[in-house]
Formats: structure tokens, C-alpha cells, sequence
């Protein structure tokens, strides 16, 4: 299988490079396939928080002693590495949050209590992760502004057909996920932000499965705001980021209150700081911060075209081989427009047993609703299971969750 | 520390240049840095396009203080269009010391006043990226 993947992407590199991997489960060799929940990390990544925690540690922003100066820069170079990765045009744009759900509920709330009036829109799509659903839910009862929302079609697509009556003078938000968590359907988030702008709506994209992915870049797609989350790209858990237009940012009252935020204090009111500070109230995540800026130079160095390429192919494999499997049903679009996450069910067994059976064959997959229940509601599934691919994943695992599979047909069927 | 607290840094900080406020200036501008409550004020008198008088006062480290006791000796008889292009680098040349990422925020407070101050006067907003 290995010539399928591109010459210069050396897979086995790759994987010496994420200590977790080469590990036994049940006997068997760990098949780690859901990295759309959580990606592994590098050692790379590893090794510098390590190392941030015994040499450097300090608060940032703060002392002006020799290990703050040091973590406050190591920090700083960090948010600078993931402007350059998703094409900021200021290192200011980058706000530090805890992952892609702070990131959203801190435009949500900052931005839409400030901006959203009774029978203003915001026009979302049914396969967003609940992260990108409920704090709209929460701001439009505060505010008053309605929801709608893009339709999916039968093959797992956004249905693009009915936007013009969608976008309307009333739309202030379109807020849309890249690639679904569920399906991996990619979208054309470049063709609906044009679409938003016709109409003076503001875009906001859920970035958590594609910027670990495939290369983006907010200029590129004409959007105003993009959340992404640190441990799905190689990096730790308790680090995300929300990037925003600076005007728009620059606009926008505060999120949280606290220390770090503000310029000046009195009693009874405040002023706040500049970008990015103040929207980083209180103590920042500092050695995952750095941990991430290590892991965005991780994905540089292998690049993320090679990447996106790897799992295109992978995908295809994998799309192959589970099609040939009897009363398997897989869900989503044509390779052509995924990415490599695979959602799908075995006529008469339940997801849950599905991902019981492949764990004791060393294979670890997801199941449940994804955090997408209307989504699984418009697939008339209750739960699927999930193999989803990164960087590190081979053939040889996708062949260890069809034999997987096979077992599990023996035991249920 | 001796070399980096130098004799001309102690100066300026000690006795500001250009002290006190102006009674017609152009522009003045007020800028503080809510890291350590660094805190100045600068007005500006600009004739024919020219700064002709500068007044500082303020309260801070010595570092913010004496780099914009600097400045405003810098900028005096300078076009505003010199002023406008004054950058971090020229301030951190004047006071000839290395500056680590916390204390440069105290090393272009008075930068910073003096920019956005001949921004607003050209009815202008001073993008302040370039001083990160």
C-alpha cells in the first residue's frame, strides 16, 4: 500500500515521531483511529512542554525577571508561529483560548450580545458539532435574533441550492463548520462566505477538523472569524485559538473579566487592554501555548499539502474497503469532498458493540452521536461508528479495522 | 544591572527632558501600560509641519521614562513626517540597551504617544502592530 502515499511523505518518519503509537492493546497492535476526537502528539511537542515546566516556567506578562521575560516570549513566539499558519495578518488577531468551543461561545456572547437585535439572523448549517450550535441557542434567547439553518442533503452535503433565500439583509452571522465531524464532508466555505458578504453578514468558521487537516487561510476564504482547537493538530488538550478580524475584535467588548485584560481599574468600572490581551483574562494556558506553537511547526515542517494529500489517499483506500464489507452502511460524500473521517454502521449491531469488538482487536474508533445530534437525527442513525485518520495512520491499520469488522459480523451475525 | 541601568538612562529618568505641559499644544496624547502602571503624557506644538516645542510629564520605570525624555529630545525640529516614521528600532538604538518582550512595552510607551498623537492629528488611526 505504501506507494500510494506520496514520495516525499515518509509515513514511517512520521510515526517514530509520536511515541504512543508503537504500543500493544489486547495483543494486538494499537490502531488509533480516532483522531478526529483527539489527535496523538509528537515527541517534538511533548518534550517542549517538558521542558518549558523544568526550565522556564514563569507567569507571562507579568514579572520582568529573567523566566518570565523567557515564558512570556517563548509564548509570544507561539502565537506568531499560528498567525503566520492560517495566514493572520497580525499576530494580534491570535486570541489564546481553552479549544474551538471557548473560542466560539467568546464571539457568540462578546460579539452577539453587543450586535444581535430581536429578528436579526444567524444562519448556521444541521451538521454542526454542538459547540457551534448551542451558544447561538443561548444568544438568540438572550437577544431575541432567530437561527436558521442550511439544510443537508441525502448524500451529506450542505444543500446550497435555497441560500439565496437563506442570506437575507437580516443575516448578521453566517456560522458554519469546514469539515464535519460526522461525515467529513469539507465545505465551500469560500463560495458561502462571498454569498454572506452580498448581504453584509459576518462568517464565522468552525475550524476544528480542518486546520489540523489542509491548509487554511482566512484571507484566502474572506472570513471574519475561525475557531480551532490545539489538541486535534498534533498538540495538547487546554489550549484553542479564536482568530478575528482586528476591527471586529478591536469592537467587541470583552468576553470573560479579570486580570491581564484591562488597562486600568477603579472601583466601580475599567478600560480594557489591547488585542490580544483583552480577550486573555486571568493566567493563560502558557506551556500549552508553547506546546502548540511547536506542534504548528511540526505541521509545517511536513507541510500540510503533503498532508491533506496523504489522507485523501488513505481515505480512498479506506472508503474501498469498507464498501466491500456486506450490511455496512458508510455515511458522507465522495472522497473528493471529505476528509479522512468515516462514520458508518453494521446492519443489526449497535455502534457501541462495533467499537467494544474493534478495541479488543487493538482498534480504537469512536461511537456515539459525535456531539452532532441533529445531524444523526437527519441520518436516522442513533449512533455511528467513527475511524477517522491523521498524518500517522497507515494502510496497514485500515486492513486491521476491516479483519475488525469481519470479527465483529462473526460475532453478531 | 550596571550596564543596563547606564548613567544616561538614570539622567533622563531623573530629570525628563521637555518636562512639564505645553498651554497650546497641536495634539497630546496620554498612554499608560497596565503591566507595571507606566503612565505618560505628551503634548505637541507643531508649526508648518514641524514639532516646535514638546512637553512630557509622567510616572513610571525608568526605562519607559527615559526613552520618552529621549524621544521628545529626538523628535524636536523634526518634520512630522520623520516623526511618523520613527520606529521600535530607533527608540531601542537611543537607549543602547538589550530590551527583553515585557520591558519593551515600557520602552515604546512614549513611542507609542507620540505616534498615535501625529496620527490624530492627520485624522488618522496609528496601527500599533508595529510596535509588538
Amino acid at each position: 500500500m505504501t506507494q500510494m502515499i506520496a514520495p516525499q511523505f515518509d509515513l514511517e518518519r512520521i510515526r517514530a515521531d509520536f511515541p504512543i503509537l508503537h504500543q500493544q492493546v489486547h495483543g494486538h497492535p494499537l490502531a488509533y483511529l480516532d483522531s478526529t476526537a483527539s489527535s496523538q502528539k509528537p515527541a517534538l511537542v511533548i518534550d517542549a512542554m517538558n521542558d518549558f515546566y523544568r526550565r522556564t516556567n514563569a507567569n507571562v506578562h507579568r514579572g520582568v525577571y529573567q523566566l518570565s521575560e523567557q515564558a512570556t516570549e517563548a509564548m509570544e513566539q507561539a502565537r506568531a508561529k499560528i498567525a503566520r499558519f492560517i495566514g493572520a495578518r497580525s499576530v494580534r488577531e491570535i486570541i489564546f483560548t481553552r479549544n474551538t468551543t471557548e473560542s466560539i461561545n467568546l464571539v457568540a456572547h462578546a460579539w452577539g450580545r453587543a450586535n444581535l437585535r430581536p429578528g436579526d439572523r444567524i444562519l448556521l448549517t444541521e451538521m454542526e458539532h454542538h459547540s457551534n450550535l448551542v451558544p447561538w441557542q443561548i444568544v438568540a434567547q438572550a437577544t431575541g435574533a432567530e437561527l436558521l439553518f442550511i439544510p443537508v442533503d441525502g448524500t451529506g452535503r450542505l444543500a446550497l441550492d435555497g441560500l439565496d433565500r437563506l442570506l437575507t439583509e437580516r443575516t448578521k452571522l453566517v456560522a458554519l463548520t469546514h469539515m464535519s465531524n460526522v461525515l467529513g464532508t469539507i465545505n465551500p466555505v469560500k463560495v458561502i462566505a462571498a454569498a454572506a458578504k452580498q448581504v453584509g453578514a459576518l462568517v464565522l468558521v468552525d475550524g476544528a477538523q480542518s486546520v489540523p487537516h489542509f491548509p487554511v487561510d482566512v484571507g484566502e476564504l474572506g472570513i471574519d472569524f475561525l475557531a480551532f482547537s490545539g489538541h486535534k493538530m498534533c498538540g495538547p488538550t487546554g489550549v484553542g485559538v479564536l482568530w478575528g478580524r482586528k476591527p471586529l475584535l478591536q469592537a467587541m467588548p470583552p468576553f470573560l473579566g479579570g486580570g491581564s485584560m484591562i488597562r486600568s481599574v477603579g472601583l466601580r468600572s475599567s478600560s480594557w487592554n489591547d488585542l490580544p490581551h483583552k480577550f486573555e483574562a486571568g493566567t493563560p494556558a502558557i506551556a500549552e501555548a508553547i506546546g502548540l506553537g511547536y506542534a504548528v511547526d511540526y505541521l509545517a515542517s511536513v507541510g500540510m499539502d503533503a498532508i491533506h494529500q496523504a489522507e485523501q489517499q488513505l481515505t480512498q483506500y479506506a472508503v474501498e474497503r469498507l464498501q466491500g464489507i456486506d450490511g455496512l452502511t458508510l455515511y458522507g460524500p465522495a472522497v473528493a469532498e471529505r476528509g479522512g473521517v468515516l462514520s458508518f454502521n453494521l446492519a443489526g449491531v449497535h455502534a457501541h458493540d462495533v467499537a467494544a469488538v474493534l478495541d479488543q482487536q487493538g482498534v480504537a474508533v469512536r461511537a456515539g452521536h459525535h456531539c452532532c445530534q441533529p445531524l444523526m437525527e437527519l441520518l436516522d442513525a442513533p449512533a455511528t461508528a467513527r475511524a477517522s485518520f491523521y498524518l500517522y495512520t497507515t494502510p496497514a491499520e485500515i486492513d486491521q479495522l476491516v479483519r475488525g469488522l469481519e470479527k465483529c459480523k462473526a460475532i453478531f451475525g | 544591572m550596571d550596564d543596563f541601568y547606564q548613567q544616561n538612562i538614570l539622567d533622563h529618568s531623573r530629570h525628563p527632558r521637555n518636562s512639564g505641559r505645553l498651554d497650546h499644544p497641536s495634539v497630546s496624547r496620554e498612554e499608560m501600560n497596565p503591566l507595571c502602571g507606566d503612565k505618560l503624557h505628551i503634548d505637541l506644538q507643531i508649526d508648518d509641519g514641524v514639532v516646535t516645542a514638546v512637553g512630557f510629564t509622567g510616572r513610571g520605570c525608568a526605562i519607559s521614562q527615559a526613552a520618552a525624555s529621549m524621544l521628545t529630545e529626538e523628535i524636536k525640529g523634526k518634520s512630522v513626517a520623520e516623526v511618523r516614521a520613527l520606529s521600535k528600532d530607533d527608540v531601542l538604538g537611543l537607549l543602547g540597551i538589550p530590551i527583553g518582550y515585557t520591558r519593551l512595552k515600557c520602552a515604546l510607551l512614549g513611542l507609542k504617544a507620540i505616534k498615535v498623537g501625529v496620527y490624530n492629528l492627520a485624522d488618522e488611526e496609528f496601527d500599533d502592530d508595529e510596535l509588538f
